[in-house]
């Protein structure tokens, strides 16, 4: 059973996750090793195993990155694990831009305003990047994909290290 | 009086009596044991009337007091009376000893083990001086329901590591608790809660205790309780709040830098009670007599107090701004903040929560007690009183885990406050040609540096076949159940060589140590060994006939005619040899039907993911 048949779901990018956590929490409710703490051995390890691969599925299947990584994996294209990097000169430009960005605002006095405003700028990247991953995806052109997909993973880390900063500035 | 539940008809043959289950809280000063009695979960008191037992054993030569009667004992005894053995529990002497240089204890041992003291009656190890303290309590249960306790509930804090769950585990078999499950303090605060207000909605829990401080935040809908990410510090709690008075008593008072075992007890134990006036009262007024009889009056006023533990109270709120950033979710977000442990009575710790989450925080149930309440429901359901409970906790693991890679750095394999159970696996290749073993080494912690990790435990494959340098491809899984426990196995692919490591805790007991003190134990108590094995295997028997065999009638159809047959007759014999008293045969007979049934387990499971889903099709048509 794969991922996406696990919650009964077509294999597509586009996922309604409110729906995918509601039947995350059916199955764990069914699975959970919770259920099983006075079962035998073997159904203990069973549901150990099941409870494990449900979390493994949902965990997947909820964070963009994963769930397009994963449906590229099941067309036969695994990029989890990969050391290629995007060739697009543009994008690295930008890239150098972002980071450049970064240092500036950390270097501020007062620099909450500059981060909500890059906040605001990665979350549009984002959102355009993900609406090409499911795009490219739907019309089976998955070496675009996986280019978006790489793209996506370095606006991710962007905004790890934007929060990094916005904790850095911030005192309780 | 318990009551007695009949099942369906049909379902089972026999209905089964309650079973007695508690929820236990073994609290850094304060334990404490719960049950549910008649649908209503209380905690239970010993003869005198005590719910709370503090968490101090005293070994003389001549016995072993826990409790009350240990604490009293504290000032004349103090290198025997151990006092907070919780936060040494899975820590090394060393680590122990620079973590709290003030103890009046004799740490024996290497550096690098597990600590344990020298006492009057011989070594004591923090698990052999917790599994004390939960024999008194399992005791006080069995006493007050008048029945031997089927199963237990333990709770720890959020924040504890693999070494210290693992020890917890360990205390509860030694004495004599079959441990249904290790739950989060918070979590168990938050199901104490959730059940009773019927809430719904994110809740964040603020569990300041004596010696560890747990933030967790938590969804609560229908039944299920998730819990989105948790954080703290296993090493911040009351305590630490007494020791800066202590540290300021010291530097008022001109106190020398080492003083005697008594002095330490006398500062530490007036520390105490100075904390707990200044909740109410603006300043206190103390004296302290010293060595030399003489004596020092202080006074301490609340200000004083407050900017003393200011910094105390910065470091748990910047631990809840981080769980909140790890759950996704503001402050305003959060719908209830519930308070738990005894610290949270501090008036400056409830003042700076509330501003901090902009709400005031509920303390409706007792925070002593909020914990082992909820770990008593969890224990009424784990052990089967409520069959139709739609309760689900899931829960998160704590610390990231890691492995030790080239230069002492940490390559993280499974990240904090991910959802437990899970399993994640790792390839390794050799670095040699003809290599035919390595080291692995497990750590946890959220460090970029291995030695800024706690070490959990190092391993060896041996038996890898000798091949070129990355040829073999070695495969490591590690599992982390849902007590938040670690197992690691490895494989090597190309000759599919499967291999169990047990992974000791670097600072644990050896599973001999344990086996040695149980055998000593039931030596003591003229336990007859054999009696209780059989009356154990008999019970387990019943179980399987019950649950395999309610399976087997509702689920003929996933059994071919030969298989059902063979089962049925396997439970037959299961069932005649219950009548007996060869514990053995009984043994064999269950793993015998364990290992013929698992493809008929695996196929009701899979059924049961396309049930648990059905529901949905309907309505999102």
């Amino acid at each position: 059973m794969n991922f996406f048949e696990i919650f009964n779901f077509e294999p597509d990018f586009n996922l309604d996750v409110n729906s995918l956590s509601a039947r995350y929490k059916d199955l764990q409710r069914a699975f959970h090793p919770d259920q099983y703490a006075s079962a035998n051995e073997s159904q203990k390890l069973l549901a150990l195993q099941k409870a494990t691969e449900i979390n493994d599925a949902y965990a997947t299947l909820k964070s963009t990155v994963s769930r397009a990584e994963y449906l590229l994996k099941l067309v036969g294209l695994d990029i989890s694990h990969e050391t290629t990097t995007v060739k697009d000169p543009s994008f690295l430009m930008q890239q150098m831009e972002y980071r450049e960005k970064l240092e500036d605002i950390s270097a501020l006095s007062d620099p909450y305003d500059a981060i909500i405003e890059f906040e605001q700028e990665l979350e549009q990247e984002q959102a355009e990047l993900e609406a090409t991953i499911g795009r490219e995806l739907k019309s089976a052109h998955y070496e675009q994909a996986a280019n978006a997909v790489r793209k996506l993973k370095f606006i991710k880390k962007l905004q790890v290290e934007l929060e990094r900063l916005e904790d850095e500035v911030s005192d309780i | 009086m318990a009551l007695l539940q009949i099942s369906e008809p049909g379902q089972s043959e026999a209905p089964h009596q309650r079973r007695l289950a508690v929820g236990i809280d073994l609290g850094t000063t304060n334990s404490l044991v719960a049950t549910v009695r008649s649908g209503e979960a209380t905690t239970l008191a010993d003869q005198q009337g005590n719910t709370i037992l503090p968490s101090v054993v005293r070994y003389s030569a001549e016995q072993v007091q826990v409790g009350i009667e240990a604490l009293a004992n504290a000032e004349a005894d103090p290198e025997n009376t151990i006092i907070s053995a919780k936060r040494f529990m899975g820590r090394s002497v060393e680590d122990v000893v620079k973590t709290y240089p003030e103890l009046p204890y004799q740490f024996v041992g290497e550096a690098k083990e597990l600590a344990r003291i020298a006492t009057a009656a011989g070594k004591k190890s923090p698990v052999e001086v917790s599994a004390d303290i939960l024999a008194v309590l399992k005791t006080r249960a069995e006493n007050s329901l008048g029945d031997e306790i089927q199963g237990a509930v333990i709770t720890v804090p959020a924040y504890f590591d693999d070494a210290q769950r693992q020890c917890t585990k360990d205390a509860a078999r030694l004495a004599g608790l079959k441990v249904l499950r290790l739950l989060n303090e918070p979590t168990a605060a938050a199901i104490a809660y959730g059940l009773d207000s019927k809430q719904e909605g994110q809740i964040a829990v603020y569990d300041l205790g004596g010696g560890t401080f747990d933030i967790s935040i938590l969804k609560l809908e229908k039944g299920v309780f998730e819990v989105l990410s948790t954080g703290g510090d296993s090493a911040l709690g009351g305590d630490d709040f007494d020791q800066v008075i202590v540290d300021w008593i010291k530097a008022s008072g001109k106190l020398p830098a080492q003083l005697s075992s008594r002095m330490r007890r006398v500062v530490k134990e007036t520390a105490k009670k100075v904390k707990e006036q200044l909740s109410d009262a603006s300043s206190v007024d103390y004296s302290i007599k010293l060595d030399d009889q003489s004596q020092i009056q202080l006074s301490l006023t609340k200000a004083e107090f407050e900017s003393l533990v200011e910094p105390l109270v910065k470091r748990t709120l910047i631990a809840c701004r981080r769980a909140l950033k790890d759950a996704g979710l503001k402050a305003e977000d959060i719908k209830d903040v519930i308070l738990v442990g005894g610290s949270t009575r501090v008036p400056l710790v409830r003042s700076r929560v509330a501003d901090y989450f902009a709400k005031e925080p509920l303390s409706s149930i007792d925070p002593d007690q909020v914990v082992a309440i909820g770990a008593s429901l969890q224990a009424d359901i784990l052990v089967g009183n409520k069959p139709d409970s739609d309760m689900v906790l899931l829960d998160v693991i704590p610390l990231s885990l890691g492995l030790e890679t080239m230069g002492g750095l940490c390559e993280k394999i499974i990240p904090r406050n991910t959802t437990i159970p899970v399993a994640k696996a790792q390839e390794f290749t050799t670095f040699k040609d003809g290599q035919t073993a390595m080291a692995v080494h497990v750590v946890q912690g959220e460090r970029e540096l291995v030695k800024d990790c706690r070490s959990l435990a190092k391993f060896e494959l041996h038996g890898i076949p000798p091949m070129a340098a990355g040829a073999a491809h070695i495969r490591v899984s590690f599992q982390v159940d849902a007590d938040g426990l670690l197992s690691v196995t490895a494989m090597e692919k190309s000759t599919g060589v499967q291999s169990s490591i047990q992974v000791k805790p670097s600072y644990g007991l050896e599973e001999n140590e344990i086996l040695q003190m149980l055998q000593a134990s039931v030596a003591n108590a003229k336990d007859d060994v054999k009696a209780r094995q059989l009356a154990e295997q008999v019970v387990e028997a019943q179980r399987m006939l019950e649950s395999l065999g309610n399976a087997i009638t509702q689920d003929k159809h996933l059994l071919s005619e030969e298989e059902y047959n063979s089962l049925t007759g396997d439970l037959a014999k299961l069932a005649e040899l219950c009548q007996g008293s060869d514990v053995d045969a009984i043994k064999q007979q269950i793993e015998l039907i364990d290992n013929n049934s698992q493809d008929f387990a695996a196929a009701r499971m899979d059924q049961s993911i396309r049930k648990a889903l059905q529901g949905h099709k309907v309505d999102e048509i």
